[in-house]
């Protein structure tokens, strides 16, 4: 449990404290001083260290693990292998799925992938278990690997119907389109690498477990420990106080915290095991790599006729991810004839899972870069070319857009990044040895909705208290639901506490898919308004109530007093009211969810995602929208590409604490210029293995690499998309970021790239 | 990593001693120590400390020579003004080496002994060939991932990079190593992988770096130092050229001109065929471009790193030409 107490917090002034208030994240001096206690902090008695054995091959079997000389080491408690871990129950998956087979075990028998964990030491000191792990001989009998997607092995793959999208007669339309295009655009394996690496803490007391681990969904991996175990969901307490970065990768119990689990629970010991930084690329998976060709077809005015677009990604032998390619093609731009189809192909590797914007970023990367391909054949601005084929509802479903902000998104953007002086021709702009280059692309992300629920209490001394199992990994949940509780209940943000991160809280889903803020809102703000209206209530009828005289039919709470609203009668401080009636507080439970919702969907809703609530329900078609716009530096004789300036202009609907919200934007946008000129997992292909697992070899952006980036927010409050209208915030701005980085450089260039990243050997 | 003794010594005589045992290593700034201990391919038997001996980290620098103490720190090299102004090539080599983190850790005697950042080299558990660190077992870079390796001064042995900046600096203006008893030019303290990968200085058990001495010179004064990479800090040079020049009193006849590369070659490499196609040359970009390709004479590519034969006399042309634009 970790407790933001707000009294601190640095402002006091009214319109920084509410809804919409540009607030600092009040967790951010504890983070900044060091204060703030991770989740693999926590010091415990007794507290025993696990490392990991990883496959050396990328396909085979495990045909003999020698644990001998590990057993004698010093200070080693237990080897644990496939034979000797305890025997655990096989977990549903995200969806609530029933698993396909009924026992589990987290060390692998049959290779994979790299890397898989094929045994663990665990010993009195961390220094112990890695002397000793390096001991352990493990024998394979390896079998040929497919390493990736261009292997000769991989074939076609598996077409994904769920994933096709047709209207119109897309071929033939193209085929008899004026004006055509079509082109490749891969992306490659790349990685969430937070800077907090994963692990855990597992504790067993009796059948009870305690878990302290980064995660963005503790409702969801306390059910897998539950179903692991075979213990009730309610006897798995998970703790995550703090995460150091997710970015997606955090939302799921994985194998190495079962090891950590199992051998808590084998040895009678609290067991603490941390992925070294090597582990952390290849213990769960980052983005699949992707390959898209887009095609499209348009009169010479630049009117789209038909776009056919064919994706693949990579997934994992013994897993199935899928990174929805047609996502952002189906929807931005108008057209009468669409294609989409989908194929996953199974390579050696850990199963990817979601990065920011699972499926819209890489789906952006072709669509976007396809477009500025198209407006360059034709001679027209890429930015008008974008505003000819503006779509004005969803084209997929024919819905009208909840809000759809693009247009106004472009203007904005265009005008603070002074568009209208761009030189069309390709290598028309420098700077000395630097050929400029501008460029611009559109992102979006669809606004995914769930239930939730929260508890706010009103305390005796007048504070107030909200309750959560949600979770913040930097967002910003800790201040928002502040904001939301103190202009709901009417105190100052001052007086407001906001406890998370621990499972026994009230129930939260999963912090994913942008969704967060959205849900969380609703939840504080329905149950602080239920806390209010019990306050209010008892004020007017309880009759010790200094206010039951006055015969009114409400009472005004403001600034943690009470009144009418007139202002006659008495006024007293909620502590005052509380205390006249004899109260020591009022607690409220509150949740979206429909009043006859039974208490197994209850639990489905926060422990799967099966409940979650179409984009595209109802009349309206709900999505965040931005455009970006990007100058690049290309040295002409060296070919580094450097990002001189990103004017971004963005529709996340209302922002519930602009401050914080910009701090995602420009998150997102710096990892999109990682994506687009430096990051990739490099595989040996003779070995199926990532050789550039650390963060010396794996490139991210310094600060060096970033220039100054404006945001500028041109969202209207979304009443369809989230119960304060405000839509999706982190995922947004990572969306267009690379192909508004890849125009750039063809404008500064000539040179279209489509493979991401664009390293300096692709311009030289 | 494996467990080992420690000892600190408190002078170079100590220190000599304790170096002179089997499976001694010295630590320093630890930044190259600790790292290859965890990736498990240093595994001292005894961890000797010589941070803590005296009067090693003095910077003492005037126009006749520069000297710098083994155990002085890469960051206060870098940013001594009298370095700036004699020896400008060696103080931007630092700055773009590293991290500041690093840099404020790491020493310069131990920034020589830095070793390559061949993934192979570095990945005992998952590539046991490596003739770096156990001769003969074969090299598991050559038809692996290449991009970062070397291009010069390869062999059938090995293709790993030397990954320092500093040095690059130094084999250009004629440095040299103090191990005590001798002392040697930098250019020869590092080995070239030949059939003997596992050789890479010419340093004998017991020895210990004491000091760099840098002769003071025209060359050295206008000097810089031009590093090329994807990222625009903390990531190994692609490429990159040490160039020092002296021009004649016409200002644009080459009176004198150093060249060294790094980034392409197993060892800091002095390239003297583009200093001799230089002198006496007027300093023209044409004459400049095509000398500067003459120092890939003989470099050979393993595919993914084919592009640094084509970007090295880049680097090495804008680095002379930048020096001349100041002349």
């Amino acid at each position: 449990m970790t407790v933001h107490d707000m009294k601190h917090a640095a402002s006091d002034s009214a319109r920084l404290e509410a809804v919409g208030g540009r607030l600092s994240r009040v967790d951010g001096p504890a983070k900044i001083t060091g204060a703030a206690k991770y989740a693999f902090e926590q010091q415990l008695d007794g507290l025993t260290h696990a490392v990991l054995v990883g496959a050396t091959i990328a396909a085979g079997k495990v045909t003999a693990i020698d644990t001998r000389a590990a057993e004698t080491a010093p200070g080693v408690l237990a080897v644990l292998t496939p034979d000797t871990i305890m025997e655990l129950r096989g977990a549903s998956d995200w969806f609530g799925n029933p698993p396909a087979l009924s026992t589990y075990c987290p060390l692998a028998r049959e290779v994979t992938f790299s890397g898989q964990h094929v045994a663990a030491v665990v010993a009195e000191t961390f220094e112990q278990a890695v002397a000793a792990a390096a001991l352990v001989k493990v024998w394979y009998d390896e079998t040929p690997a497919i390493v990736d997607l261009s292997d000769g092995k991989a074939g076609d793959g598996i077409a994904i119907e769920a994933m096709t999208k047709e209207w119109g007669d897309a071929q033939a339309a193209f085929a008899e389109a004026p004006v055509r295009i079509c082109a490749a655009y891969n992306t490659p394996r790349e990685f969430q690498a937070a800077m907090e690496p994963h692990g855990l803490i597992a504790r067993w007391q009796g059948d009870e477990l305690t878990i302290w681990e980064p995660s963005q969904w503790l409702d969801g991996m306390a059910r897998t420990y539950a179903e692991w175990f075979g213990v009730p969901f309610e006897n798995v307490r998970l703790v995550s106080p703090y995460i150091g970065g997710g970015f997606g990768s955090k939302a799921l119990a994985l194998a190495h915290s079962a090891v950590a689990a199992a051998a808590a629970k084998m040895l009678g010991r609290p067991v603490k095991l941390v992925l070294n930084r090597p582990q952390n690329f290849t213990s769960y998976g980052g983005r699949a790599a992707t390959r898209q060709t887009v095609a499209i077809g348009a009169d010479r005015d630049g009117k789209i006729q038909s776009i056919v677009h064919r994706g693949v990604n990579e997934t994992a032998v013994d897993g199935m991810w899928v990174e929805p390619l047609g996502s952002v093609t189906s929807i931005m731009y108008a057209t009468p004839n669409f294609s989409s189809k989908q194929n996953v192909v199974r390579v050696n590797t850990v199963v990817p899972g979601a990065k920011r914007a699972p499926g819209e970023n890489p789906s952006a990367f072709g669509i976007e870069c396809a477009i500025d391909e198209l407006a360059h054949e034709l001679g027209i601005d890429p930015l008008e070319m974008r505003l000819i084929n503006y779509a004005e509802q969803d084209p997929h479903t024919k819905k009208a857009w909840s809000t759809r902000q693009l247009r106004e998104a472009f203007a904005a953007g265009a005008e603070a990044f002074g568009w209208a002086k761009r030189s069309p021709q390709p290598r028309s702009m420098r700077d000395g040895h630097q050929l400029i280059g501008w460029g611009v692309a559109a992102g979006t992300y669809p606004v995914r909705r769930a239930h939730g629920e929260a508890v706010v209490k009103i305390l005796a001394d007048g504070s107030v208290e909200v309750e959560s199992s949600s979770i913040d990994m930097g967002q910003g949940t800790y201040t928002i639901l502040a904001q939301t509780a103190a202009e709901t209940v009417g105190v100052p943000v001052s007086q407001v506490s906001v406890k998370l991160g621990d499972s026994h809280f009230a129930r939260a889903g999963v912090t994913g898919g942008s969704r967060l803020a959205g849900v969380m809102t609703g939840a504080v703000y329905k149950a602080a308004g239920q806390a209010l209206d019990e306050l209010v209530g008892l004020a007017l009828s309880d009759p010790r109530s200094p206010f039951q005289a006055l015969q009114a039919n409400t009472l005004v709470v403001q600034d943690g007093r009470i009144a009418s609203p007139r202002g006659e009668g008495p006024e007293l401080s909620i502590a005052e009211f509380l205390s006249a009636v004899g109260r020591d507080q009022i607690e409220a439970k509150g949740d979206t969810l429909p009043v006859n919702t039974t208490p197994e969907q209850r639990y489905k809703n926060y422990t799967t995602i099966a409940m979650s609530i179409p984009h595209t329900e109802g009349d309206w078609s709900r999505y965040s929208w931005c455009a970006h716009f990007v100058e690049v530096r290309v040295d002409e004789d060296f070919g580094t590409v450097r990002v001189s300036r990103v004017v971004s202009a963005l529709d996340s609907g209302r922002l519930y604490n602009p401050k914080l919200a910009e701090s995602q934007w420009k998150g997102g946008i710096i990892m999109g210029i990682g994506q687009a000129l430096l990051e990739e997992g490099i595989v040996d292909r003779r070995h199926g293995r990532i050789v550039n697992g650390n963060f010396a070899d794996y490139m991210l952006p310094t600060n060096a690499d970033i220039p100054d980036i404006q945001t500028i927010s041109v969202g209207i409050p979304d009443p369809h998309s989230s119960a304060l209208g405000g839509k999706g915030v982190g995922e947004l701005a990572i969306v267009g970021i690379a192909p508004a980085i890849a125009n750039a450089v063809f404008h500064a260039t000539g040179k279209r790239v489509r493979d991401l990243p664009i390293t300096l050997e692709k311009l030289i | 990593m494996r467990d080992f003794a420690y000892v600190r010594a408190d002078s170079v005589e100590a220190a000599r001693n304790a170096a002179a045992l089997p499976g001694a290593m010295l630590l320093a700034g630890g930044t190259t120590l600790v790292d290859l201990a965890k990736c498990g391919v240093a595994e001292p038997a005894t961890v000797i400390d010589i941070s803590h001996i005296d009067g090693l980290n003095a910077i003492d620098v005037s126009a006749d020579r520069a000297v710098f103490g083994a155990l002085a720190k890469m960051s206060h090299v870098a940013d001594n003004p009298q370095v700036k102004s004699l020896f400008p090539a060696v103080s931007e080599a630092l700055w773009q080496a590293a991290s500041a983190q690093l840099r404020n850790m790491a020493t310069i005697g131990g920034n020589l002994m830095q070793r390559t950042r061949c993934p192979y080299f570095r990945d005992p558990a998952n590539f046991p060939a490596c003739n770096k660190r156990a001769p003969g077992s074969g090299c598991s870079a050559i038809g692996g991932v290449t991009r970062g390796h070397a291009v010069l001064g390869i062999s059938e042995a090995c293709i790993a990079t030397y990954p320092g900046d500093l040095a690059v600096a130094l084999v250009a203006f004629g440095a040299e190593v103090d191990l005590g008893e001798r002392k040697l030019k930098v250019e020869d303290f590092f080995l070239a992988p030949g059939a003997t990968a596992e050789r890479e200085h010419d340093i004998r058990p017991g020895e210990v770096i004491t000091a760099i001495e840098i002769p003071g010179s025209a060359v050295a004064r206008r000097s810089t130092y031009v590093k090329v990479r994807d990222r625009q800090s903390y990531e190994f040079a692609a490429a990159s050229a040490a160039v020092g020049l002296e021009l004649e009193a016409d200002r644009r006849t080459v009176h004198d001109i150093r060249v060294a590369l790094g980034g392409v070659a197993t060892k800091p490499w002095r390239v003297r065929a583009v200093e001799e196609a230089l002198k006496g040359k007027p300093l023209d970009e044409d004459t400049v471009r095509k000398a500067s390709e003459l120092a890939m004479e003989g470099a050979v590519d393993h595919g993914a790193n084919h592009y640094k034969i084509a970007l090295a006399p880049r680097v090495i042309a804008r680095a002379i030409l930048k020096l001349g634009e100041t002349a």
